[in-house]
C-alpha cells in the first residue's frame, strides 16, 4: 500500500505549482495512470482525499485518465494494445514482445486552479 | 441581470512524473555505479521466498574473488543484516519503518561512507513485497525477482507488474520442488507470458544446485558492463 506516499507526492507537486502560479486553491488534479504503473486507482483515490486534508487541495478532485498497456510488435512492426497484462504478446499475430511503449505512466498532466 | 461572480478555474499544464524526485536520485545513483564500475543488483520477492538465504550464498561465493557489499531493506529488525554479515562482507540494514518498499533516497543515504570504487558488486535486497517496489527505480543495473517453488507457479500472473519490471527471474528452493509438486514448465511459461525473453535461473541456496550457472551469469554481466565503461 504505497498509494498514500504517491498521493502525498501529488499534493506536494500541486502545492508547489500553485505557489508558482500565485493560486490560492486547487480545484482538480489531472493524472495519467498506466496499468503497469504499480498503482491501484481506487487506493490512490482514497489516499488522495487523506493527503489533501489541511492543504490548498482540500476538497479538490483527482481526475484519473487510465493508460492501457501498449507494446511494440516486432513482426507487425506496429504499436499494439495488449489484451491483458498477463500476456505480453501482439493481440493480432500473437508474437511475444517485451517492448512496452505505454502503460507505466504516473504523471500529473494539468491542474485546475483559482487565484 | 446579475453578473456571474463565480471564479472560473484556470487550467495549467504541468506534465510532471509523480516519482520525478525518486527518478532523479536513481539516475544519479546509476551513473555513480557506472563510474565506479560496480554492478548494482536489486532483489525483489514476496516475504519468505528465500532472498536472504540466496544473498548469503551469493555473497559468500563471490567474496574470495570480488569486493562485494549489500544493503538490506526491512520494515523492522536488523536480523537480515546480522545473517548476511556472516558472509564477512560489508552489510548495512535499511529500516523503512512503515514504508513497504525501498526508494532511491534510502539507497543513497545508506551508501554514505562507502567507497563505491572499492566494490565490484553491490546487492540491494528490497522489502519482501511483490506490489509496491515495482514503481521505484533504485538505480540498479539489474532487478532480480525471486519466486520460490513453494509459492505456486502462477505468482507471475498474479503479480505481472513486478515480474514485468524485473530483468531476471530466479526460482528458489529447488530442493523442495518434488515435495510440493512444483510444475516448472508452467512457472517458466507464466514468467515468459508477463516478460517475454526474461532469463530464468532455478537454484537451491541449501544444496547449491544451479548456483554456479547463476554466478557465471553475474560475472559475465559485470565484465560486460565494465567493457562498456572502458570503451
Amino acid at each position: 500500500m504505497h498509494e498514500l506516499s504517491i498521493a502525498v507526492s501529488i499534493v506536494e507537486m500541486a502545492e508547489e505549482q500553485a505557489a508558482r502560479h500565485g493560486a490560492v486553491k486547487i480545484q482538480a488534479v489531472h493524472l495519467r495512470l498506466g496499468h503497469l504503473s504499480g498503482v491501484v486507482k481506487e487506493a490512490l483515490l482514497s489516499s488522495y482525499e487523506m493527503a489533501c486534508e489541511s492543504t490548498p487541495l482540500e476538497g479538490s478532485q483527482l481526475l484519473i485518465e487510465e493508460v492501457p498497456v501498449e507494446v511494440f510488435c516486432p513482426k507487425c512492426d506496429q504499436p499494439r494494445l495488449v489484451d491483458s497484462i498477463q500476456w505480453f504478446c501482439c493481440p493480432v499475430c500473437g508474437t511475444p514482445t517485451p517492448t512496452v511503449l505505454h502503460g507505466k505512466e504516473l504523471e500529473v498532466v494539468a491542474l485546475e486552479m483559482t487565484e | 441581470m446579475i453578473p456571474d461572480t463565480r471564479v472560473v478555474p484556470r487550467l495549467v499544464e504541468v506534465r510532471q512524473n509523480v516519482l520525478r524526485q525518486n527518478d532523479v536520485i536513481a539516475r544519479a545513483l546509476r551513473e555513480r555505479f557506472r563510474q565506479a564500475g560496480v554492478l548494482a543488483v536489486s532483489l525483489v520477492s514476496s516475504p519468505g521466498s528465500g532472498k536472504t538465504a540466496f544473498l548469503e550464498n551469493v555473497l559468500t561465493l563471490l567474496r574470495p574473488r570480488y569486493q562485494v557489499a549489500a544493503l538490506v531493506g526491512d520494515l523492522a529488525t536488523e536480523n537480515d543484516a546480522t545473517r548476511l554479515a556472516r558472509s564477512q562482507v560489508p552489510v548495512k540494514q535499511i529500516i523503512t519503518g512503515t514504508v513497504c518498499h525501498l526508494e532511491a533516497a534510502m539507497v543513497q543515504s545508506a551508501l554514505d561512507g562507502w567507497d563505491l570504487n572499492q566494490l565490484d558488486f553491490l546487492f540491494v535486497e528490497n522489502v519482501g513485497n511483490l506490489v509496491c517496489p515495482s514503481s521505484y527505480d533504485l538505480g540498479e543495473d539489474l532487478r532480480f525477482v525471486l519466486l520460490s517453488v513453494t509459492e505456486g507457479e502462477d505468482k507471475p500472473l498474479k503479480y505481472p507488474t513486478i515480474f514485468n519490471s524485473a530483468d531476471v527471474a530466479v526460482i528458489t528452493k529447488s530442493d523442495l520442488a518434488a515435495a510440493v509438486e512444483f510444475d516448472e514448465s508452467a512457472a517458466r511459461r507464466n514468467i515468459q507470458a508477463v516478460r517475454p525473453g526474461m532469463n530464468v535461473f532455478k537454484l537451491s541456496s541449501k544444496t547449491g544446485e544451479g548456483m554456479s550457472e547463476f554466478l557465471y551469469f553475474l560475472e559475465r554481466r559485470r565484465t560486460h558492463s565494465a567493457t562498456i565503461v572502458a570503451t
